[in-house]
C-alpha cells in the first residue's frame, strides 16, 4: 500500500469519525426534545401560558415564571449591555497595554469560566444582603448581569477587532476623534457580531438556575411581578419545582414548561442568526 | 488649537475659503515652504526607519516620494498628518512644519491638523455607507448637518474628483458597489470635502488597473492647481508623469531630491541612477 492510498484511507476515516461525532450530539438532542415534546405538548394551551401557579396540577400555569423570566431578561439586558460594550470598547480602543490591562484581560477571560453558582453566592452577599435588594428582580438582574458580562466583553472585543483598520484610518484621516470613529464606523460595522454575542449571552442567562436559586427565587411566588423590587421566579426554577413533586401530573407540567423555555431560547438564537445575517449583507467589505 | 487657527488665518479662514472662488484659495507668502522637515529621525522601537531627512515642499506642487519597499517613504508621508501616532512604538526627532508651524507641538490638535491635511490610502477604503454619506462624513463629524451645505459640498467634491457624472443619479447607493477606480476617486472626493490644503497620497493607484490609474493621474494634475500634493509611488513612470519634484529614499535616508525632470534624466547620485534604471529595487 503506497502512501497515497494510506492518505486516502485516513481521509475517509476522519470523515466518518466526524459524522459519528456530530450525530451523537444530534441524536441525543433529538431524543431529548422528542421525549419532552411527547410528554408535554398535550399540556400546552392558552390556559397553561396564562394561569398562575396552583396546587392542582391541571390548573397550574406558567405565567408567573414566564413573566419573571421576561422581566429578568429585560433588566439583565439593561444592566449588562451598556457595561459590557463600554468595557470592551475601552479595552480594545482606549486602554494602553500595561501590566494592569493584561491582568484585567486575563481575569475577564477567566471569569467567563467561573461556575454560575459562585456568581449566585456573590449576588446573595452583595445585592441581596449588603444592598438590601432582597430576593427581588433587581438582585436577580444584577447577579445575572455579572454572570454574562465577561461573555459580552469577550465577544464584543472580538467583533471590534474584526473591523478592518483601513476603515478606522480613513475616519481618523478625515479629522475624526477616537469616539467619533468608534461611534460612526466601528460600532455600526461590528454591530451584527456584537448583537449576536449579546443575545447568546442573554439566552444563557435565561436558562440559568443555580444563581437565581441562591439569591432566593425558589420561594413560592403566587403573582406576576409588577415592579423591579418584587419577588420573582423564573422558568427553570418553576420546572425544577414541578419535577420535584411526586404527582405525575406535575411532571407533565414540567415537560410543558421545558418546551416553553426551549421555545424562548430557540427564538433568541434565531434572532441572533437573523441579525448576523442581515448585518453581513449590509456591511460587506 | 490656537496655533492651528493661526495657520488657517495665514492660509485664509475656512469660511472665507468657502465664499471665495477657487483662485482666491491659499493666498500665501511664496517664499515660505508649505511643508518642511528639519533633521527628522523616526524610530519604531529600537529600529530607526528614517534618518536625518530635511526637505521643503512648495505650495501647489506635486512631490513624489519614490524608493524600494521598506525605504520609509510611507512612514515619511504619514508624518505630515500624524498617522504614525497610532503605532505604539513610534518615536520621532526633528521638526515637521506646515506653513512654518510645528505640527507636533502640544498645542496642535491632531483632529484640526487632519482637516487641513487630507489623505488617500493605498487600497480604496470607502466606508460601508452610501456614496453621499462617504463624502459628507468629514463635514458631519465637524457638526455640519445642514442639508443644503452638505448637498453642495458633496456635489463639489465629487466634481473635483471627476466622479460626479458617474454617480450623480445614485448617490444613495452603497459605495462598495463602485468599481475599484471609482472607489479610489470617491476616497479622494471624501478627502476634498473637508477643504484641506494638502493632500497626501499613499500609492493611490497601486491597486487599480491602467485605465483607472490614468484617471487618477489626470485628476492629480488638476488638483495641483488648488492643493499641495505629496504622493508615494512605486511606479517611476507615474512619478515622472505627475510630479514636479521627486525625492528618492533608500534605507530611510533621503538620497536625492530635485526637480522630477532632472532626477529622471540626469540624477546626481549613483544610487538614484541605479534605481531609476531598474538595476535594483
Amino acid at each position: 500500500m503506497n502512501s497515497r492510498q494510506k492518505n486516502r484511507i485516513k481521509d475517509r476515516a476522519f470523515k466518518y469519525l466526524g459524522i459519528f461525532s456530530t450525530s451523537i450530539g444530534l441524536i441525543l438532542l433529538t431524543v431529548f426534545i422528542g421525549s419532552i415534546i411527547k410528554d408535554g405538548i398535550g399540556r400546552i394551551d392558552w390556559d397553561f401560558l396564562t394561569n398562575l401557579p396552583s396546587r392542582k396540577a391541571e390548573k397550574a400555569g406558567i405565567l408567573t415564571a414566564l413573566a419573571g423570566s421576561v422581566w429578568l431578561l429585560v433588566m439583565t439586558a439593561i444592566v449588562s449591555i451598556p457595561l459590557g460594550v463600554a468595557a470592551a470598547i475601552h479595552l480594545e480602543e482606549y486602554s494602553r497595554k500595561t501590566r494592569w490591562s493584561s491582568f484585567l484581560e486575563i481575569n475577564i477571560t477567566n471569569l467567563a469560566g467561573v461556575p454560575s453558582v459562585i456568581y449566585g453566592i456573590l449576588g446573595l452577599q452583595i445585592f441581596v444582603r449588603t444592598m438590601r435588594f432582597g430576593g427581588s428582580l433587581l438582585a436577580g438582574a444584577f447577579t445575572l448581569a455579572l454572570l454574562i458580562l465577561p461573555i459580552i466583553i469577550v465577544t464584543t472585543r472580538e467583533a471590534i477587532k474584526a473591523v478592518p483598520s483601513s476603515i478606522k484610518e480613513a475616519s481618523y484621516g478625515l479629522g475624526a476623534t477616537k469616539w467619533q470613529t468608534i461611534r460612526h464606523q466601528v460600532l455600526p460595522a461590528a454591530g451584527g457580531s456584537i448583537a449576536t454575542g449579546i443575545i447568546l449571552a442573554l439566552s444563557r442567562a435565561i436558562g440559568e438556575t443555580a444563581p437565581v436559586i441562591i439569591i432566593g427565587a425558589l420561594a413560592y411566588v403566587a403573582f406576576v411581578p409588577q415592579s423591579p423590587t418584587d419577588e420573582f421566579t423564573v422558568l427553570p426554577i418553576q420546572i425544577f419545582n414541578w419535577v420535584s413533586r411526586p404527582d405525575h401530573a406535575f411532571v407533565v407540567n414540567a415537560a410543558a414548561g421545558i418546551i416553553v423555555l426551549l421555545a424562548v431560547t430557540f427564538m433568541m438564537n434565531g434572532i441572533a442568526v437573523y441579525l448576523r445575517h442581515r448585518w453581513q449583507n449590509k456591511v460587506n467589505w | 488649537m490656537e496655533e492651528i487657527i493661526e495657520i488657517e488665518k495665514t492660509v485664509t479662514s475656512e469660511k472665507h475659503r468657502a465664499e471665495q472662488p477657487a483662485d482666491a484659495k491659499h493666498t500665501e507668502n511664496p517664499v515660505r515652504p508649505k511643508l518642511e522637515t528639519r533633521g527628522v529621525n523616526v524610530f519604531y522601537g529600537d529600529n530607526q526607519v528614517i534618518t536625518d531627512v530635511s526637505i521643503t515642499m512648495k505650495e501647489k506642487s506635486v512631490t513624489a516620494l519614490i524608493g524600494p519597499s521598506g525605504c520609509g517613504k510611507s512612514t515619511f508621508l504619514r508624518l505630515f498628518n500624524r498617522m504614525n501616532d497610532y503605532i505604539k512604538v513610534f518615536r520621532k526627532e526633528g521638526d515637521i512644519c506646515i506653513d512654518g508651524k510645528d505640527i507636533y507641538s502640544p498645542s496642535v490638535h491632531v483632529e484640526d491638523l487632519r482637516k487641513m491635511v487630507g489623505m488617500v490610502f493605498q487600497k480604496p477604503n470607502p466606508f460601508p455607507k452610501t456614496i453621499y454619506e462617504n463624502v459628507a462624513y468629514g463635514l458631519r463629524i465637524q457638526g455640519v448637518n445642514d442639508k443644503n451645505i452638505l448637498d453642495e459640498a458633496v456635489e463639489q467634491s465629487l466634481k473635483s474628483a471627476a466622479l460626479w457624472n458617474e454617480v450623480r443619479s445614485n448617490l444613495k447607493k452603497s459605495a462598495l458597489a463602485l468599481s475599484g477606480g471609482q472607489q479610489q476617486r470617491l476616497c479622494i472626493a471624501r478627502a476634498l470635502a473637508v477643504n484641506p490644503s494638502i493632500l497626501l497620497m499613499d500609492e493611490p493607484a497601486s491597486a487599480l488597473d491602467p485605465i483607472a490609474t490614468a484617471k487618477i493621474e489626470e485628476l492629480i494634475h488638476r488638483l495641483k492647481e488648488d492643493y499641495t500634493i505629496v504622493i508615494v509611488t512605486h511606479n517611476m513612470q507615474q512619478a515622472g508623469r505627475v510630479s514636479d519634484m521627486t525625492a528618492f529614499f533608500y534605507l530611510g535616508k533621503l538620497i536625492e531630491y530635485t526637480e522630477t525632470k532632472k532626477l529622471f534624466t540626469s540624477p546626481e547620485n549613483e544610487m538614484t541612477e541605479n534605481y531609476i534604471t531598474g538595476r535594483f529595487g
